[in-house]
C-alpha cells in the first residue's frame, strides 16, 4: 500500500508498504530516519518515540497506515520543531493549557541539513543541548526517545519538579546512566527555557 | 561501497573552542550526532541492494535433530538463502576462550534458542515467515539444569568430547572449570571462633539488556572477502573467531565498528558476524541482520547464575577468623569465558577483608540452561552478594555495628589477597565505607508534604496502593573489591596508533585504535590524552578498526587503563620524534633545543622554564608523524590449580554503597529512596563520566537486587520471559538518586594513576539493597531478586 504523511515538515510517501509495517519500519528503512531507534519493538522501552499530532507515541506500536495525512515530528527534526513552538508560544510555556503545535503551525516548518559529518554547527533544541552539557548521553541509544519525551514534557510544563519529570520519562528506558544526569538535563534545559524568558 | 550507509561515528574531530587536556570534565565529541538521531548505530547500517538476515531458533532446550526439511522456505518468494550447519563454509564452532558453540547446531541442540537454521530474504517479514516454515524434527533428551544434575554420576554430558585444557582437571566432564583456593587452615582457624554464621544465596540469571539489539551488515568484496560493521566489544577477538568460519585468512574479513548502543559484557561474544557474513558470502548480497529483543534474549551470554554457600567465623571482638564457600555457577550450554568468572569468582570470594584461613572452591557447570558469560562485575558481583550478606549477619551475631565491623576487618595496602598476592596500590575499603555512613540520611516519611501525600514517592508509585501504613525504612551498607583488567596470565595489550600533521594551518593528531566506544566515554579521555601529551587543540578519533592493531576489550574495566596508556605510550614517542625533527631545523638557533626539558603545549615547542622555541606548525611543516605502539600491564600468573595461589590480578576497584528504602509490608513492594557511592577511581581522567559510570554501574546493581532475572523452567530449561514485557528493568521511577563520592588514590603502576570505574560499583550496589531491605523487614531473603512474595511470605 501506499501511505502519505508528513514527516519533520515534509510531505512523505512510502510506497509498497506491506500492511503489517510500523511506522518505526517505515521511518528507519524506508524514509532514511533511523534516529528513532529499534530496541524492543514492544511498546516497553520508548527508544523509538515520535510525536504524532503532537502526541508521543511509541513509533512500533502504530501501524504504518495509521499516519495516513498525519503529522510526524522525529528526533531528527526535533530542533527545527522546538524553534517554530517559540516562534509560535514565546516563552515555550503552557500555563494556558492551549499548549502544543497546530497543525497548520506544524507544516509551516520544515528540518534543515546539517553542516558537516559531525554535527558540528547543527543547530539544536535547549533539550538537545542539555543533554549534551549534562553528560546525559552514554550510548546514547535511548536518547532519541527521551528527547522526544522530555520536549513534549516541557512543553506542557516549564517548571516540572522532580517527581513530575520521572512520571513523564518513564516510559523510556536506559540502561546506561542510571537516569541521574538525565534529570539533570531536564532540569537544565527548563532553566535555561526560564532564562529565556 | 557505494551506496553504504557505514554512517558516523567517524572521523570525529574535536573542535578548536575545545581545550580539556586529562583532569576536565570534556563533553562527548559523539553528543551531537547522538542527539540529533544521525549517529549511525549497527542497527541502522544499510545498503541500497541489502536484504535480511534470519535466524530460526531451536524451541527446545536439550535434544538430537533428526531431520530438518527446508524446502518450503525456500520455495517462498523473496528468499534467496535458506543455510543449516550443512551448508557452512568451513569450521562449524567458534569461541572465545575455546571453540565449542555451533554456528548453527548440528546433531543436537543444547540449550533452548540455540540457532539452527538461517534464511536470507527480501524483507525481514519475508525472512521470519520462511524461518516459520522450516521444519525441524527433534528427539528430545533430559535436561541438565543445576549441580546435582550435571554431576549425578550417569549424568548425560552436555560435551561428549571435551578438547579443553581444563577437561583434565574437572572432577566431571560436565564441570568446565574449578578453582579451589586453600590458604591457611580453616579447619584450625575456626576453633578460636566465638560465632560461626553460615548462609546459603542464590544469584539469579541477569541479563546487559543493552538497548542496541545485536546488528550489524556484511558486504562481500570483490577479493572474495567480506566487509562487516557491527558493533563489539572486541574486534580483533571477532575476527580471531570469525575468519576460521568463512574460510577466510584475516586480511579479506574487514571489520568496521559500527556505533554500539550499550555493551556490559554481553557484546563480548560473536552474536549475528559469523551469521551475517555466511549469508552475504552465499548470496553475494549485502545482508543487514537485526535481532529483535525477543530474539537479543537468546543471542548473546548472560550474568551466570550461582548458588553460594559460605561459612565465617568470629572472635567476640569482632575479627574474623575464618571463610570457607563454595560457589556454583551455572554456565549453561557453552564455555564462553566460565573459566575466567571461575577464577574471578573464587579469588574475589572473600571480598575486601583480611581473612588469613580459607578454604574456597568455585566451579562452572554445563548445563542446558541458556550460556552464560562475560557482564559488567564478571564473577565478582555473585560473591559480593554473599559475603556482604555473611558480613551482616556475623556483625549481628556479635551485636556490632556492621559498618564497623566491616571496617575492622577491612583490607589496606599490603594485605594480601587469598592467592597470596600482596595489594600493592591504595585500598581505602574503611574510607570510603566511612564517607557512604557520614553522608546525612534523606529526610523521613519523604512522601508526606504540607500537600499531603505524594504517592508517586510511595513504593507502588502511582498505582496509589498505600499512603504510607505499612511502609518501613531500611538502611543498608555493602562494599565490594574487583580486578582490573585480564587476570591469570592473560598477554593483556592494547595498541594506539598517533598521528600529527599540519591541517589548514593548524597541528592536528589523529587517534586510531580499534577500541569499542559502548557508551563509557573512551571517545572522549582518548582525545584529552591526546592534547595532554601533544599540546594540540584538534585531535581526531579515527573511526574503530581491524586497520589497526588490537586494543583488547573494552570489559573488566581496562580500556582507560590499556587503550589509554597506549595512547600515551605512542604519543611520547610522537613527541620525541616532533622534537627531534625540531632540533634538525631549529637546534642551532637556540641552545635550549639541546639542553632543556622540552614540552609540546598550546601547539607550542615550549622550555620547562616556559619560554616558546618555535610552534608545532612550523617544526611539522609538510612532514607527518606517525606512530603505532603497543601497551601491556604488568605481567600476572595463572591462578595454581590446587591451591589457587599466583599473582593473578593486575589491579583493583574498590566501591562501597549505601542503600534506604522504603517497604510496603502489606503488599510487597521496594521503594530504594536513595542509593550512595563511594568510590576510589585512582584518577578522574573525565569527572563527568566517571560519575555517569558509578550511577549506571549502581542502577544494574539495583535491578538485580529488585527485579532482573531471566527465568528459566527447572523441568524444561526453557526461557520463560524473553521480552522487556516480562525482564523487568529500572525505570526513572524506580531508580533514586545516586549521590557519588569519588576518591583519587593514584594506582603508581597505572597511566596517570588510573583505576578501573564501570565495574566495581555493580558489585556493592545489590548486597546494600538487600541489606536494606533485610533491616527494614526484618527477613533473611537470600536470594536475588527479591520479590514481593518473599516480603509478604506469600
Amino acid at each position: 500500500m501506499r501511505v502519505n504523511f508528513t514527516v519533520n515538515g515534509r510531505k512523505q510517501e512510502a510506497d509498497d508498504v506491506w500492511e503489517g509495517e510500523s511506522l518505526l519500519y517505515v521511518l528507519r528503512e524506508r524514509m532514511g530516519l533511523p534516529g528513532s531507534k529499534n530496541a524492543c519493538e514492544q511498546g516497553e522501552c520508548g527508544s523509538c518515540t515520535v510525536r504524532l499530532d503532537g502526541v508521543p507515541v511509541c513509533s512500533c506500536l502504530v501501524a504504518a497506515g495509521q499516519v495516513e495525512g498525519r503529522e510526524v515530528t522525529t528526533v531528527e527534526g526535533l530542533a527545527d520543531y522546538a524553534k517554530h513552538r517559540q516562534d509560535a508560544h514565546p516563552g515555550g510555556g503552557c500555563a494556558t493549557g492551549a499548549c502544543g503545535t497546530s497543525l497548520q503551525d506544524a507544516q509551516q516548518w520544515k528540518a534543515k541539513g546539517q553542516d558537516s559529518q559531525t554535527g558540528e554547527g547543527a543547530e539544536l533544541s535547549p533539550i538537545q543541548q542539555a543533554f549534551i552539557d549534562a553528560g546525559a548521553v552514554q550510548c546514547g541509544f535511548c536518547t532519541p526517545g527521551l528527547l522526544v519525551a522530555a520536549d513534549e514534557l516541557l512543553e506542557r510544563n516549564d517548571m516540572p519538579s522532580d517527581a513530575d519529570i520521572r512520571e513523564a520519562l518513564s516510559g523510556n528506558l536506559c540502561r546506561c546512566t542510571g537516569y541521574e544526569k538525565i534529570l539533570d538535563a531536564v532540569r537544565l534545559a527548563a532553566a535555561r527555557q526560564g532564562e529565556v524568558v | 561501497m557505494a551506496g553504504t550507509t557505514t554512517g558516523i561515528p567517524a572521523n570525529v574531530t574535536q573542535g578548536a573552542r575545545t581545550k580539556g587536556g586529562v583532569g576536565e570534565s570534556m563533553l562527548r565529541p559523539d553528543g551531537t550526532l547522538k542527539v540529533t538521531g544521525e549517529f549511525a548505530y549497527s542497527s541502522d547500517m544499510w545498503h541500497e541492494e541489502m536484504i535480511w538476515g534470519q535466524v530460526l531458533r531451536s524451541t527446545v532446550a536439550h535434544a538430537e535433530i533428526v531431520s530438518i526439511d527446508t524446502s518450503e522456505a525456500v520455495a517462498l518468494s523473496g528468499v534467496y538463502a535458506v543455510l543449516t550447519a550443512d551448508d557452512l563454509p568451513a569450521a562449524k564452532n567458534y569461541g572465545m576462550e575455546y571453540q565449542d558453540t555451533p554456528v548453527l547446531a548440528y546433531g543436537k541442540v543444547r540449550h533452548h534458542g540455540e540457532p539452527v537454521a538461517l534464511v536470507a530474504a527480501d524483507h525481514p517479514e519475508t525472512a521470519r515467515r520462511a524461518a516459520a516454515k522450516i521444519k525441524i524434527e527433534y528427539r528430545e533428551l533430559p535436561v541438565i539444569t543445576d549441580e546435582a544434575s550435571a554431576t549425578a554420576p550417569d549424568a548425560i554430558l552436555v560435551h561428549e568430547n571435551r578438547g579443553d585444557h581444563h577437561a583434565g582437571h574437572v572432577p566431571h566432564p560436565n564441570i568446565v572449570h574449578r578453582q579451589p583456593i586453600i590458604r591457611g587452615n580453616a579447619a584450625e582457624a575456626a576453633k578460636k571462633a566465638d560465632v560461626i554464621v553460615k548462609g546459603e544465596y542464590t544469584f539469579g540469571m541477569q541479563d546487559q539488556a543493552f538497548l542496541g539489539p545485536e546488528s550489524g551488515l556484511a558486504v562481500p568484496s570483490e577479493d572474495g572477502g567480506v566487509d562487516l560493521y557491527v558493533a563489539t566489544q572486541w574486534l580483533h577477538s571477532d575476527l580471531k573467531q570469525i575468519a576460521p568460519c568463512l574460510g577466510l585468512p584475516e586480511e579479506k574479513v574487514r571489520m568496521t565498528m559500527a556505533g554500539i548502543g550499550g555493551a556490559f559484557g554481553g557484546r563480548e561474544d560473536i552474536s549475528m558476524q559469523i551469521l551475517a557474513s555466511v549469508l552475504a558470502l552465499r548470496t553475494s548480497k549485502p545482508v543487514k541482520m537485526v535481532y529483535n529483543r525477543y530474539e537479543s534474549f537468546f543471542g548473546h551470554v548472560h550474568r551466570h547464575p550461582a548458588k553460594l554457600y559460605y561459612e565465617h567465623g568470629a572472635t567476640k571482638d569482632g575479627k574474623i577468623t575464618h571463610m570457607k564457600c563454595k560457589i556454583v555457577l551455572d554456565g549453561g550450554a557453552y564455555m564462553s569465558s566460565t573459566p575466567s568468572v571461575v577464577g574471578n569468582a573464587s579469588s574475589l570470594s572473600v571480598g575486601p577483608y583480611v581473612i588469613d584461613d580459607v578454604e574456597i572452591e568455585a566451579i562452572g557447570l554445563y548445563t542446558n540452561n541458556p550460556p552464560c558469560g562475560a557482564m559488567r562485575g564478571f564473577g565478582a558481583v555473585q560473591a559480593c552478594f554473599a559475603y556482604e550478606a555473611q558480613m551482616d549477619k556475623v556483625a549481628a551475631k556479635l551485636g556490632m555495628d556492621p559498618v564497623a565491623f566491616r571496617q575492622k576487618n577491612a583490607m589496606e595496602q599490603g594485605t594480601v589477597m587469598p592467592t597470596g598476592q600482596p595489594v600493592d596500590s591504595p585500598a581505602p575499603v574503611a574510607e570510603l565505607l566511612r564517607r557512604v555512613k557520614a553522608r546525612p540520611l534523606p529526610p523521613v516519611r519523604q512522601w508526606e508534604s504540607s500537600e499531603g501525600a505524594d504517592v508517586r514517592a510511595l513504593p507502588g508509585g502511582l498505582s496509589n496502593t498505600t499512603h504510607g501504613e505499612g511502609v518501613v525504612r531500611g538502611v543498608g551498607y555493602a562494599v565490594g573489591i574487583k580486578n582490573v583488567g585480564f587476570s591469570e596470565g592473560f598477554d593483556d595489550y592494547s595498541t594506539a596508533k598517533i598521528r600529527i600533521e599540519v591541517i589548514n594551518g593548524e597541528a592536528v593528531a589523529t587517534v586510531h585504535t580499534a577500541a569499542a566506544e559502548v557508551g563509557q566515554g573512551g571517545v572522549t579521555i582518548h582525545a584529552q590524552i591526546a592534547r595532554t601529551e601533544l599540546g594540540v587543540q584538534q585531535v581526531t578519533i579515527a573511526p574503530a578498526d581491524t586497520q589497526v592493531g588490537s586494543a583488547g576489550s573494552t570489559s573488566a574495566g581496562r580500556q582507560t587503563y590499556m587503550t589509554g596508556g597506549a595512547i600515551k605510550n605512542s604519543c611520547e614517542i610522537v613527541r620525541e620524534k616532533v622534537l627531534e625533527i625540531g632540533r634538525r631545523k631549529f637546534g642551532s638557533y637556540h641552545p635550549a633545543w639541546a639542553n632543556a626539558e622540552l614540552l609540546l603545549e598550546g601547539g607550542k615547542v615550549v622550555t620547562d622554564g616556559g619560554e616558546v622555541l618555535t610552534t608545532l606548525v612550523e617544526v611539522l611543516e609538510d612532514e607527518a608523524v606517525e606512530v603505532e605502539e603497543e601497551f601491556r600491564h604488568r605481567p600476572t600468573e595463572a591462578f595454581d590449580l590446587r591451591t589457587g595461589q599466583g599473582n593473578g590480578h593486575v589491579q583493583y576497584a574498590f566501591a562501597a554503597h549505601r542503600a534506604v528504602v522504603e517497604v510496603d509490608t502489606e503488599l510487597g513492594l521496594v521503594k530504594v529512596i536513595e542509593l550512595a557511592c563511594a568510590q576510589d577511581v585512582g584518577k578522574a581522567v573525565n569527572p563527568l563520566s566517571v560519575i555517569g559510570q558509578i550511577q549506571g554501574g549502581t542502577t544494574q546493581g539495583l535491578g538485580v537486587a529488585v527485579m532482573e532475572e531471566i527465568i528459566v523452567d527447572p523441568k524444561t530449561a526453557k526461557v520463560r520471559n524473553p521480552s522487556f514485557t516480562d525482564y523487568l528493568l529500572p525505570t526513572i521511577l524506580d531508580t533514586p538518586t545516586i549521590p557519588v563520592d569519588y576518591l583519587e588514590l593514584a594506582d603508581p603502576n597505572a597511566p596517570y594513576g588510573v583505576r578501573g570505574i564501570g565495574e566495581a560499583p555493580t558489585l556493592s550496589s545489590t548486597p546494600a539493597v538487600l541489606a536494606a531491605i533485610r533491616s527494614a523487614t526484618g527477613l533473611e531473603l537470600n536470594k536475588t531478586p527479591v520479590r514481593p512474595e518473599h516480603l509478604t511470605g506469600t
